[in-house]
């Protein structure tokens, strides 16, 4: 080999933010390549992407639609990365907390009562927390590996939303469709604006993303989790406790994925219905990386991935592309977001060079 | 006489460089049949690394390695076998859950009674008697080296690589250890023999090769030239010795005592603690010699609070006079207790991350939070404090603790300890993989805090390093605690006998009958 990677001293700062951008670039480029050999138009294709987000009042209230629940799961799921416990079942915490925050409005379908919202968004945090709980306590008492587990939990999950669906929680005037009711007035986020989807439970995110920042960059709290997830017997040894982190992720995690799902049945979509996630639960993975799990990068990652999310969209209608194009996109960027960020930690030093700057040094 | 023969082994400007160090620079080296070479140097001197490649566990960057005079390329393990090469790690790499006899038929080849047949025939031959059928995780350190030296014998052997073998040695094995290996000479095997202790390689080898940086120093005859000239070639100065003095202001209180301590292990592999009976007043440094896994983690563990068992006596364990028993690492340490552990990346720092974060690991109640909020000024100002008083070579405070050397993180983390001004320090193989300049500063500043009064209890693998800096020694054996000795009154072999121990003896015994 010409070329050998060289172990930085410490992380390079620069590259740490210039990452996502070459990320971007990559998958930019890469696309193109995929979307000429299909005989698309490039311009047609990213101007659907990036520009036609942009054009209309109701696009823009679509974009913070999606950012919404992306950045509360994704400053939640972060504080699990950092600490190296790899939670990549939001999804399935989301679904459980739509489910259990749908109780409400299932049972009590005449209630105005203004308590009802309130008490939806604590069972939706509360199913999610509930969901995660599992796999915590797996982890923590039989060391069974989260990913494996939050992972499947989904699936599960999955199934106890289509039994509720098909089952007991079927609206009976619903032709048979498997949903509920369509929620009342009490138990639906009102709207910013008159006439769009965009809701006021986009406030939940962004105080969450304030909480996060202070506890993560300020709190020792948050320091006592990243050292109980990263190095357990550094925790035990300074008398932290390493079973905290895997329950503290966790939680925080199902917490946020159950106030996301049930902001989706108690907002753009007023029931409960099989698609009640969009992907958010996955996506938001790759919005944490992107943002360097940083709360401040993750802010502008989210709002980056709802574009796309929107710009795909557009693009299906616009550009004539399969709907997979995007996914393709979401999951180019995250590989490459991943690759590039091994240069913020080593470098490439051909054999020549390293040689010399090694006969340099000792003189 | 050596001179006129060709060398078995010849190696030619040999280099191998690892991000940003070259750990063998341009090494040359010959190694003729029928010589104990010594490789002399220091940790990260670039002794292992230089076995590897010979061993084919690694390639060079550089240079060449003829076998016989024939430039070997391609050189692998497998390959290296081929030829004759042997080599016992120092860490063992036999597997625990089987026997002598399935360890050695994982690699040498041949039906079961064979084996055997052969391993008891090798074992008269060099006095290196062992069960075939014995299970490895029921030897002693000792035997299981007699395993890995045996499986290289079982093959056709011309060169013997031995990393460090007296390192888990006591001091009555060791010469058991060079008997075989003399006899092997004789036989006109080569033996590569690291180390880094001098008297040893006085003893046992022919030609000492030193290495220094990763370069060779020097080639020399140990007997011909004095320790001094050695330790000179090996570091590159005089080190100065350590101004042993015993301790003067011995407290009257005990600041740590443990009285009939016995703790049933849930690992099958791991000690029981059994009735362990010691104390450390304020202004002493007691060590506890012994082989590792004789109980240390076990009892560290205990110590430090990071294993709070329940079933404990509440007069088992006290610090200061007061019961610890249930009280955490944090608690015992807001009582004065501080301890250094001794695997420092992973539960003494955290690697990935920095210095000053890892002050704040156990160093917070220093003013650095205030309600929860982590005070950054008065962080990076301890870390600052840490760096220069211990005159720690990091590249500032938030370099991570993985980019330190082993010598440097140490010293880092021995100063995060004492800044906290502890009245009790606990501290583990203090100087494992540290370079001998800091291991020096580490023991000065470990004995300018005796004489400040503070009570100090040492464990460690190295019976030097006990014997220079302690006023008090037990030896701790099969999870049991011998007799406090004064450090003054004691010889090394003595201390060795507590190591062997006359039971262990009668084990010994019976396993290889």
């Amino acid at each position: 080999m010409l070329f050998q990677f060289e172990k930085r001293n410490s992380a390079s700062r620069a590259l740490i933010l210039a990452t996502p951008f070459f990320a971007i670039a990559v998958t930019v480029l890469l696309s193109s390549t995929m979307l000429l050999l299909q005989g698309k138009s490039l311009h047609t294709t990213f101007f659907a992407f990036f520009i036609e987000p942009f054009e209309s009042t109701y696009a823009i209230s679509e974009i913070f639609l999606k950012f919404g629940p992306l950045l509360l799961i994704a400053q939640a799921l972060a504080i699990g990365f950092r600490a190296k416990i790899w939670n990549i079942g939001a999804e399935g915490q989301m679904i459980m907390g739509a489910v259990v925050a749908s109780s409400i409005p299932v049972y009590f379908t005449d209630s105005e009562s203004i308590f009802l919202l309130p008490a939806m968004i604590i069972l939706g945090a509360l199913g999610g927390m509930a969901w995660a709980a599992i796999a915590a306590f797996l982890r923590v008492r039989f060391n069974a590996n989260e990913i494996l587990v939050t992972l499947m939990l989904s699936s599960v999950a999955l199934q106890i939303l289509y039994y509720l669906l098909l089952g007991p929680w079927k609206d009976p005037m619903g032709f048979n469709f498997p949903q509920t009711v369509m929620f009342q007035d009490a138990a639906l986020f009102p709207p910013i604006i008159f006439g769009f989807r965009l809701n006021y439970s986009l406030i939940i995110p962004l105080i969450f993303t304030v909480f996060v920042w202070i506890y993560m960059e300020r709190r020792f709290g948050g320091f006592q989790l990243v050292v109980g997830g990263l190095a357990p017997n550094a925790a035990t040894y300074a008398g932290y406790s390493s079973g905290g982190a895997v329950w503290k992720s966790l939680l925080i995690a199902g917490f946020a994925a159950g106030i996301a799902g049930m902001s989706e049945v108690a907002g753009p979509i007023g029931q409960l219905q099989r698609s009640v996630t969009s992907g958010y639960g996955y996506s938001a993975i790759i919005v944490a990386y992107l943002g360097g799990l940083h709360p401040v990068g993750i802010f502008f990652a989210a709002f980056f991935l709802s574009v796309i999310h929107i710009g795909g969209d557009y693009a299906l209608v616009t550009a004539d592309l399969p709907i997979s194009s995007v996914h393709i996109f979401q999951g180019l960027l995250l590989v490459t977001y991943l690759a590039s960020y091994t240069f913020v930690n080593y470098r490439f030093r051909s054999r020549k060079a390293q040689r010399e700057y090694i006969e340099s040094s000792a003189t | 006489m050596q001179n006129e023969q060709k060398p078995l082994l010849s190696l030619s400007q040999l280099t191998k460089i690892y991000g940003s160090l070259a750990a063998n620079d341009l090494i040359d080296l010959n190694v003729f049949s029928g010589s104990i070479h010594a490789i002399l140097g220091e940790n990260g001197a670039g002794k292992s690394t230089l076995m590897k490649l010979v061993y084919g566990v690694e390639t060079p960057d550089a240079g060449e390695i003829h076998w016989n005079g024939q430039k070997v390329n391609n050189w692998n393990p497998a390959v290296a076998r081929r030829l004759g090469i042997g080599m016992v790690f120092q860490h063992f790499s036999l597997f625990e859950t089987l026997s002598v006899v399935e360890n050695i038929a994982l690699t040498i080849e041949g039906s079961r009674p064979e084996l055997i047949e052969r391993i008891r025939k090798i074992g008269a031959d060099y006095q290196l008697e062992i069960d075939p059928m014995a299970m490895v995780n029921s030897l002693s350190v000792g035997q299981r080296q007699r395993v890995e030296i045996i499986r290289c014998l079982m093959q056709d052997l011309k060169l013997l690589i031995l990393d460090e073998p007296t390192s888990v040695l006591p001091p009555q094995h060791v010469g058991a250890l060079f008997d075989a290996l003399r006899k092997l000479q004789n036989d006109g095997v080569a033996i590569l023999y690291i180390s880094h202790k001098l008297e040893e390689i006085r003893e046992l080898c022919d030609v000492a090769t030193i290495l220094r940086d990763g370069k060779v120093t020097g080639t020399v005859d140990p007997n011909q030239s004095t320790a001094q000239e050695l330790a000179t070639l090996m570091i590159g100065r005089s080190i100065p010795k350590i101004d042993r003095h015993d301790s003067q202001n011995k407290t009257k209180s005990e600041v740590l005592a443990i009285r009939n301590l016995s703790v049933k292990n849930l690992d099958p592999f791991g000690a029981d603690l059994r009735n362990c009976n010691l104390n450390v007043f304020g202004g002493e440094i007691v060590g506890i010699a012994g082989v590792s896994g004789n109980g240390q983690q076990e009892l560290g563990r205990i110590i430090s609070g990071e294993e709070l068992n329940s079933d404990l006596n509440p007069s088992s364990i006290e610090m200061f006079g007061q019961s610890v028993k249930g009280k955490g690492v944090i608690e015992r340490r807001d009582l004065g207790f501080s301890f250094v552990p001794e695997e420092r990346l992973g539960r003494g720092a955290v690697p990935s991350m920095s210095l000053r974060q890892n002050s704040l690991l156990t160093a917070f109640k220093k003013g650095m939070l205030k309600k929860g909020f982590i005070q950054s000024d008065r962080v990076a100002e301890y870390t600052d404090q840490c760096i220069s008083e211990f005159s720690v070579k990091a590249s500032g405070s938030s370099a991570t603790a993985n980019s330190l050397s082993g010598g440097n993180l140490q010293k880092f983390l021995v100063g995060r300890e004492l800044c906290l001004q502890p009245k009790l320090l606990f501290l583990s193989q203090p100087t494992w993989g540290v370079d001998v300049g800091s291991a020096n500063e580490i023991r000065r500043k470990l004995i300018n805090l005796r004489d400040a009064g503070v009570a100090i209890l040492v464990v460690s693998e190295e019976l030097e390093e006990l014997f220079e800096i302690t006023d008090r020694m037990y030896v701790l054996r099969s999870g049991s605690l011998s007799p406090s000795m004064k450090t003054s009154e004691v010889t090394p072999d003595e201390i060795g006998e507590y190591m062997i121990g006359e039971k262990r003896e009668e084990m010994d015994h019976a396993i290889s009958v």
